[in-house]
């Protein structure tokens, strides 16, 4: 091809379907921007311009822009388009579940370099790294979100990973933040390798990278396999079970759960935060297109694919969801405990994908009453409304345990004795935030639990297992009850000890506005649930 | 003010008092109490209107109206009020003016205090007035978290334990009330419309020809039951009554006794029932046992106490007896309902004595409060002599704790007599081992009477601190009192509005369970 072609296609495009490259580059401006402001951010530094303007505004600035661009985006999508664009030669997908996501985790970042602000976690020497490292990962799960090549799916992850291990070892000075950022740093590395072992396997073995080749490749190459007697099978059961490391690894699953205690121990509460929601929600995101382009439409060896992967994915979110709650019961300090209920969570909605692929196993069979088209969007409906609502709670948890700690430097539960009596804003709050987690309505965290408990159940008429699966999380429900409500307990029951450092938090003070607002978000979405829950499903339905 | 006004602001109006609650200064305690008994009258107010507005010849639901909440999911915020709910809903209203008026006691943190007791006061009216399956849940549910917080921070030595028991029970129970309740979902074509659910297990849904399956009512009607068995409470889940009511500050108490577990028998009859016919009826014995065996276990527990509190709470567990056992009375021979009039007898019967409790169990508690106040102790043993220096508070008490042992002329005497009447129709040995429970009851309320009224003089404690009742408490008590003798004396005053909704409930049960039992014999139904 010479200048004038790839100019043409540059400026035009081609291919049905796929956008040209200029297309591309204004698709993907809510990145750019981001780009943008870090670079920013590091040139305000080399010419002292962050002596006089500090840095966070740049992060923020960037942050907003970026998510006011998705947002418009999103509007543009419902007046004009409607049909699922490939950008980037295929790499990447422009839908609204992309949109969906990168408007999620734009939305987060403000919120977190709002929180860290309040903080003031990154001292003003430090704010260009942070806040340029805190950047690059959420563009790295902007990707990750709109990925649509297995190519692009490892990029995105290292791209979010790496500045998280930089991120979780933000303490220089402490022993247990740099551990903490190691053992994450070696972890993620072995991951990482692995997973890439079983994209190059699956490559290899159908030919193609691209989601959207891979159920039809696979279909081809399987019509006449059965059985795991045949090698190929053997070898894609290998290829789907490395990929699935890498992804047990950044969703914190059993059992590859162990660096998420360690690292959210020794990282500031801020970091903790950060990672429970946003690389959660991102590796979501991503598990989900994948496998829902693997299951395809679920005929023939599809089916069975589909239905294996779902099975498996639901026996794991059992294993997670049980270890977490279990784990966290006996946990002193407060990130610990939020680090095994973000690993339990992990396996709440765990089990909203493993219903998904058990659902779309059966798409072609007419085994439900009723409309069985729409199963499939509204298990992803209840993953989406619960990672809404648990960007809420879990900030909150977060950012409480952070404004507590720059008071007391503890983050031991028995330090949070009696808060009530000095600090009710922070009590109540935190209160709102544990009761959601345990799921009670009228708080937020009930419906997305709802909501993925629903799916399962519509799952267990095509699979006994679901039942088991839907029985453990009725069951962890009860449990993770103990751990929440003892944080509630110690803050709004127990008495202060007379001995204790004095919290202070005014409540018009702009910390107690943040975990008002945050708090009364979780709040907001237990009450008036139709808007969220109605974009949720729209955004669904571009996968199906 | 037109029906659909009038539910939703006897829903939300203590609510939007609670959060109005948080502008007051924290100083200010008596003008919040006097700004609670407000909010807490206002509603009683609305109540009584309801009522009045209430058409009692009519069966079925009235003021019935929908508004569409999560529509993604056919969750409706729908409301309305038939002869089953209305007079609970009235029960509600009158016991938190009553408890809110006994919650001067309450000192530590006032308006954390009532604000929670307010948002209690929401959920409570919510449950009973709500006519969508998740809506229902949501509210059942947001009892829960200000219960569990006005038990552990207001509440007795061990209120910790006493509060997460209670929310532990409740919980589990509610998992598997969120798992019957997904079942009706799906095999309903998503629908959460109690009515509609109803309809479509009676067979007579428009446009929906199958039936709910066997084993699904079976299956759904067990972790129904045991949802609801739990909040009642019948034997094996009684356990968390006992320490709850302990713990918890008298005007708590009284709310848990007189509002929450009718709750349990509310579900029951609203819910368990008419969802799963076939289960019911497959349970009904069963569950007519578990009533007589509360009964008397109930009534040998609480003659075991030596603490006045844990007495009337194990004396709550008997009396819900009656409750579990009226309603359970439905006996089918050969797939006809035998005898329907005495099982509305029964069902009549349950209705009133869940009031009627409301009523004496309340009173009771109060009673106990009143004197827990003054001496600091409840230990029964140490009690004796109060007649000679509070003789006007004995006499109020006195008739208080006749009522709730049964004697005629009293409201408990209706509820439990017609229950161990429409037992007999069902089973004479049942009916029997009941009715000697009355004895029991009679045993153990003289004998704590004897023991803390009676007597030459009291030596516990605090002697000094017993005063004479003062206004306020006279003027709960004295309420509390006339109720116990009006319904005793005028039980059709109860029976009325609640007659043409239980017979209608009965008929379609029994007509359902015919159509059922009709299939299963012609082609067997999965």
């Amino acid at each position: 091809m010479d200048f004038e072609a790839l100019f043409k296609q540059f400026l035009s495009g081609d291919v049905a379907q796929q956008a040209s490259i200029l297309r591309s580059l204004t698709i993907f401006l809510p990145e750019l921007v981001l780009s943008c402001s870090i670079v920013l951010m590091l040139v305000a530094r080399l010419i002292s311009l962050d002596r006089i303007i500090p840095t966070h505004w740049f992060a923020l600035l960037g942050g907003m822009g970026s998510f006011v661009i998705v947002l418009f985006q999103f509007w543009q999508f419902g007046e004009s388009q409607t049909v699922p664009v490939e950008v980037f030669t295929g790499l990447a997908i422009h839908d609204e579940f992309s949109i969906f996501f990168r408007g999620f985790l734009t939305f987060f970042l403000v919120f977190v370099i709002a929180l860290t602000v309040l903080t003031g976690i990154p001292d003003d020497e430090d704010a260009p790294d942070f806040y340029s490292l805190l950047t690059g990962a959420v563009i790295g799960m902007m990707l990750m979100s709109s990925a649509n090549h297995l190519l692009m799916l490892f990029i995105g992850i290292e791209m979010a990973s790496v500045p998280s291990y930089a991120m979780t070892g933000f303490l220089k000075g402490k022993r247990r933040s740099s551990e903490a950022a190691l053992k994450f740093v070696v972890y993620g590395a072995g991951a990482a390798g692995v997973m890439l072992f079983g994209i190059s396997l699956l490559t290899g073995i159908l030919g193609t990278a691209q989601f959207s080749e891979l159920a039809p490749r696979f279909q081809a190459v399987f019509v006449n396999h059965a059985g795991m007697q045949d090698p190929a099978t053997r070898c894609v059961a290998l290829a789907l079970l490395m990929i699935a490391v890498g992804f047990a690894f950044k969703l914190s699953l059993v059992p590859f759960h162990f660096w998420c205690p360690d690292a959210f121990h020794g990282a500031p509460a801020e970091v903790g935060g950060f990672l429970s929601v946003g690389s959660k929600a991102a590796a979501f995101a991503l598990l989900v297109r994948l496998t829902t382009s693997l299951a395809g439409d679920g005929t023939g060896a599809l089916s069975q694919l589909s239905l294996s992967c779902g099975l498996g994915l639901g026996l794991i979110a059992i294993a997670t969801t049980t270890f977490g709650n279990l784990a966290a019961y006996s946990q002193q300090n407060i990130k610990r405990m939020l680090a095994y209920s973000t690993i339990a969570h992990a396996g709440y909605m765990l089990m909203a994908v493993s219903a998904l692929l058990v659902l779309q196993s059966v798409q072609s069979d007419l085994v439900f009453q009723g409309n069985h088209q729409e199963n499939g969007p509204r298990a992803m409906e209840g993953l989406l409304y619960y990672l809404c609502v648990y960007l809420f709670m879990n900030l909150g948890a977060f950012a409480i345990v952070a404004l507590i700690r720059n008071q007391t430097y503890s983050e031991e539960i028995d330090d949070y004795k009696g808060l009530a009596q000095q600090a009710p804003v922070l009590a109540i709050c935190m209160a709102i935030c544990m009761f959601s987690l345990v799921g009670i309505p009228p708080l937020g965290g009930f419906y997305g639990k709802a909501f993925i408990f629903a799916s399962v159940y519509e799952a267990t008429n095509v699979h006994w297992f679901m039942w088991i699966v839907l029985g453990a999380g009725g069951l962890n429900t009860v449990i993770s009850l103990f751990y929440y409500l003892r944080v509630a307990k110690t803050m709004c029951i127990d008495t202060r000890p007379a001995d204790a450092v004095p919290v202070t938090m005014v409540a018009s003070s702009s910390p107690a506005l943040y975990v008002m607002l945050v708090s009364g978000m979780v709040v907001f979405l237990g009450i008036i649930i139709d808007p969220l829950s109605k974009v949720a499903l729209h955004a669904a339905h571009a996968l199906f | 003010m037109s029906p659909e006004t009038l539910l939703t602001c006897i829903v939300f109006l203590p609510a939007v008092w609670a959060i109005a609650l948080v502008l007051f200064d924290a100083k200010a305690k008596e003008a919040m109490r006097y700004w609670g008994v407000l909010g807490t009258a206002l509603t009683f107010a609305l109540t009584i209107q309801l009522l009045a507005q209430f058409d009692s010849s009519k069966s079925g639901i009235q003021f019935k109206f929908d508004t569409p909440w999560i529509a993604n999911w056919n969750v409706f915020f729908s409301l309305g009020v038939d002869g089953i709910s209305l007079p609970l809903v009235v029960l509600t209203g009158f016991v938190c003016l009553l408890s809110m008026l006994a919650s001067w006691s309450i000192e530590k943190n006032v308006k954390g205090y009532l604000i929670l007791f307010l948002i209690l006061e929401t959920g409570m009216m919510g449950v009973f007035l709500s006519l969508d399956f998740f809506l229902f849940y949501v509210f059942w549910e947001v009892m829960l978290l200000p219960m569990y917080f006005l038990i552990g921070i207001w509440g007795g030595p061990r209120r910790e334990y006493a509060a997460i028991k209670f929310f532990l029970y409740t919980l589990a129970g509610s998992v598997l009330m969120l798992i019957a309740m997904l079942m009706f979902y799906f095999n309903s074509d998503r629908s959460f419309d109690l009515l509609e659910l109803a309809r479509i297990a009676g067979g007579t849904s428009a446009g929906k020809s199958h039936v709910y399956g066997m084993s699904m009512q079976v299956a759904a009607f067990i972790m129904l039951f045991i949802g609801f068995a739990i909040k009642l409470p019948s034997f094996p889940f009684h356990t968390w009554l006992p320490d709850a009511h302990v713990e918890a500050p008298t005007p708590i108490s009284m709310i848990l006794a007189g509002v929450l577990l009718k709750m349990g028998g509310y579900g029951i009859i609203r819910i368990a029932f008419p969802l799963c016919p076939y289960g019911a009826q497959y349970a009904a014995y069963f569950l007519a046992a578990l009533g007589v065996f509360s009964i008397i276990y109930g009534a040998f527990a609480a003659m075991a106490q030596t603490d006045f509190k844990r007495l009337v709470a194990y004396s709550s567990v008997s009396h819900m007896g009656y409750v579990l056992l009226g309603i359970a009375v439905w006996k089918i021979v050969d797939g006809k309902t035998v005898g329907r009039e005495y099982w509305e007898m029964g069902l009549n019967a349950a209705m009133f004595q869940m009031i009627a409790h409301g009523i004496s169990s309340t009173g009771m508690f109060f009673m106990v409060g009143v004197l827990y106040d003054r001496v600091h102790h409840r230990d029964i043993n140490k009690f004796g002599g109060i007649a000679q220096v509070m003789p006007h508070y004995a006499g109020l008490a006195a008739v208080i704790f006749f009522a709730g042992l049964g004697l005629p002329g009293l409201c408990g005497f209706v509820g439990e007599v017609f229950s161990v009447l429409a037992c007999w129709n069902f089973s004479p040995l049942l009916a029997i081992i009941s009715a000697s429970g009355v004895i029991l009851t009679a045993g153990y309320i003289l004998w704590t009477m004897q023991r803390v009224y009676l007597g030459p003089e009291y030596k516990g404690p605090h002697p000094e601190a017993l005063v004479e009742m003062n206004s306020r408490e006279m003027a709960i008590g004295y309420t509390l009192v006339a109720m116990a003798i009006l319904f005793g004396v005028l039980p059709h005053l109860l029976f009325d509005p609640m007659h043409g909704s239980i017979q209608a409930l009965t008929e379609s049960l029994a007509s359902s369970y015919e159509k059922l039992y009709g299939a299963i014999q012609t082609s067997q139904l999965p």
